[in-house]
């Protein structure tokens, strides 16, 4: 099966590891990955920010891209919720490609689910000695319903043990631009959410999106914790985690 | 009220930096979340609900000609004297006139956000009334002269010390401690109220077409006799609030109480059909019903209508993160929290509201929390397009997305970019890769957080590289 992978701009620019784990991940799994090589954004920025038509001009940038593929897997619930429960909503007026829009939509998954359900990944070929604490971005459990699908590929690893934390499902306080319009704010909710992993006390804290790790990340390391690893969830499976994987 | 929803940012960081406030909101954090979770899984098709009442509250705004005209003639019928309004102004008039009418000097009031929103005490007042307001939290705010904080939980910013401090100087008591003792002589202050009031003031949870009924839910029993003992009764409601049957309004009520406060159903549903008939052993004589426009059907006919669905169970803001840590008062008018964001643009205008619609991360826990689950993010999102097409969003916003869209769409332009910007960006990230300070819109980042450096390389020069040395062919 063909499938497609969009790596996100901000994996692309900012953490590439994932895009390698990702791509490894499904190669594992016997696809036939098609990285598209003029790939940039899902246009989520512009179409949250009320910037709708730069949004549809890398919308319909993205949907020509992956036009040819069986699925498009993608390593974040927000940039895949966005292809997935957006696109359509956002092309309505065009209905040419409204349609190729939903029909984009019904071959995107995020990665998680696209192992779980679609792939039915038996065994995880990674190691992990401690303990991992989950936390659900809110596109990925509220827009794609990811819930369960990290928590089972988790468990297949040996030496991992997950400890849940409070309020795994409260969020982060990212939200894109909203993290650098009301910063305070934004910086508060994180800080909330560090203080949920510190009580865990897990070894490290996993997740499946980028904009998230970033600032809980950023938000720890302030609060000097230099001990809590942040990893990708495709790091983890494959045990390329961090950012020093090339 | 006049909106003071353009200082959010301001605001909201004073709210941030309030300890006092912060240790209240703490306290109170949660206590609703976890009391409507926990309704809602004592049954099993709450899920199921929620979607039937959506769809009902759907129904009523797509026939809300027939059924408020159905209610205005059963209600008519049943005595209510019904009348509409649709400004404020004109809502205000109408109970003044009543009032001098009925030669009222005293009014106690259940509460009612339609009457924050229009104003409504501090009109009264200036014509010369004594307005008392009756629900333990408006009580509360009264008589510290603020605004409601929270729709149904009006003083849920001010601590049991402060309503203390308050009580003990606005009754001329000793200072009590204990909550129940506080109660009690709230209840022993207004008791008296009640008992020589002139006119009484509700709102309306519903309207019920089939009957021509008005209906309130209290928890503390003030709006049973708000409703019944003076003379005249006025109910204030909003147009929006119709539904067809009383079937309708049970189900209806299951997922209000339980989305509001975790209750399977409150302490007090009053339905009100008509004035005191003769035989009645109570009500009031005269009973009017004032049907409020105030920008509702300029909502109905816009991308927002499904704001209208609302029944003002206050769910989303206990749910929102947002809410949760700067209080209610940071936006500025009478409905904080997301369906505040959605209503205070949507009534008062898009430019005198413009953070509220920005200042959401767009979790979501909002709209999966709604009984009618209005899409509260895709409603935020709209707004935000909408000040793009004013021409309200600032300079340096659409500058920077006009500029990444016009870079990501030209795909070798962007790979040259973000090759140079990743390597500064790893230069700057020093040996514990951490960005420390960003300048511009990036210090509103760095200035609690510090920012992960990127690692040198971008995904897209990784795989090529690798593509080459491998001579794969996927590479497009």
């Amino acid at each position: 099966m063909r499938v497609g992978l969009f790596v996100t701009c901000l994996a692309d620019l900012m953490r590439p590891s994932i895009g390698l784990a990702t791509l490894k991940l499904l190669e594992q799994s016997g696809c036939e990955v098609v990285v598209p090589a003029a790939q940039t954004c899902c246009g989520q920025p512009g179409y949250n920010s009320g910037d709708r038509a730069g949004a549809q001009a890398l919308a319909r940038k993205v949907i020509s891209e992956f036009d040819d593929c069986d699925y498009v897997v993608v390593p974040s619930g927000s940039c895949g919720g966005m292809i997935k429960t957006h696109y359509a909503d956002l092309l309505s007026e065009f209905s040419d490609v409204k349609v190729k829009a939903e029909w984009l939509a019904a071959r995107t998954w995020e990665l998680t689910g696209f192992l779980v359900n679609v792939i039915g990944m038996k065994d995880v070929d990674a190691n992990f000695n401690g303990t991992v604490t989950y936390h659900d971005s809110c596109a990925g459990l509220r827009e794609l319903g990811v819930k369960q699908q990290p928590r089972e590929l988790l468990s297949k690893i040996d030496g991992l043990t997950i400890k849940e934390m409070d309020g795994a499902e409260q969020c982060c306080g990212f939200g894109g631009t909203f993290a650098i319009k009301y910063g305070d704010i934004s910086s508060r909710l994180a800080d909330l959410k560090c203080d949920d992993v510190e009580k865990a006390e897990a070894d490290a804290l996993v997740l499946g999106d980028l904009g998230c790790m970033l600032n809980i990340e950023g938000r720890l390391r302030r609060r000097g914790d230099k001990h809590t690893k942040v990893l990708h969830i495709a790091e983890v499976l494959t045990g390329m985690s961090g950012r020093e994987t090339e | 009220m006049h909106a003071t929803s353009t200082q959010f940012k301001k605001v909201a960081s004073q709210k941030l930096a309030d300890p006092k406030l912060q240790a209240t909101l703490a306290n109170a954090k949660g206590r609703f979340v976890v009391a409507r979770s926990d309704a809602v899984h004592d049954i099993d098709n709450f899920e199921e609900m929620r979607e039937a009442a959506a769809q009902l509250r759907d129904h009523c705004l797509d026939n809300l000609d027939v059924y408020l005209e159905e209610w205005e003639r059963k209600a008519t019928a049943a005595g209510a004297i019904v009348h509409w309004a649709e400004s404020a102004e004109q809502m205000n008039q109408l109970i003044l006139d009543i009032a001098r009418d009925n030669e009222v000097r005293k009014v106690i009031k259940s509460k009612s956000m339609l009457g924050e929103e229009t104003g409504l005490n501090e009109y009264l007042e200036n014509g010369g009334l004594e307005v008392r307001e009756t629900d333990l939290g408006e009580y509360i705010v009264q008589q510290a002269k603020e605004h409601p904080s929270h729709i149904i939980a009006p003083a849920t910013h001010k601590s049991k010390e402060d309503i203390a401090k308050l009580f003990a100087e606005k009754h001329d008591r000793p200072q009590l401690e204990d909550i129940t003792e506080l109660t009690h002589e709230a209840r022993e202050i207004l008791r008296p109220h009640f008992l020589d009031a002139d006119m009484g003031i509700s709102g309306a949870n519903f309207l019920v077409a089939e009957t021509g009924s008005t209906m309130i839910v209290t928890n503390e029993g003030n709006g049973r006799m708000t409703t019944t003992m003076p003379r005249v009764h006025v109910a204030i409601t909003g147009i929006e609030k119709c539904i067809p049957t009383l079937e309708d309004l049970s189900l209806m009520l299951r997922v209000l109480t339980r989305s509001a406060t975790g209750q399977p159903i409150s302490n007090y549903l009053s339905v009100t059909t008509g004035p005191k008939r003769d035989g009645d052993t109570d009500g009031p004589e005269q009973f009017h019903v004032i049907l409020v426009d105030v920008g509702r059907t300029r909502v109905l006919g816009s991308n927002l209508r499904e704001a209208l669905r609302c029944i003002r169970c206050g769910s989303c803001m206990n749910h929102c993160p947002v809410y949760q840590n700067v209080g209610g008062h940071a936006y500025g008018w009478v409905y904080p929290g997301p369906i505040g964001s959605v209503l205070t643009p949507a009534y008062v205008g898009v430019d005198k509201a413009i953070d509220l619609p920005n200042a959401a991360t767009l979790c979501n826990q909002c709209g999966v929390a709604c009984p009618v689950k209005i899409p509260l993010p895709d409603l935020m999102r709209k707004l935000r397009e909408k000040q793009t097409e004013l021409g309200l969003k600032s300079v340096w916003e659409r500058a920077g997305l006009r500029t990444w869209t016009w870079v990501a769409t030209r795909p070798v332009l962007y790979g040259l970019l973000t090759k140079v910007a990743v390597r500064f960006g790893k230069l700057a990230g020093g040996k514990d890769r951490l960005l420390h300070w960003l300048p511009f819109a990036g210090k509103e980042w760095t200035s609690e957080r510090d920012l992960p450096a990127p690692s040198g390389k971008t995904f897209r020069e990784i795989y090529a590289a690798r593509a080459r040395r491998d001579g794969e062919a996927n590479v497009r």
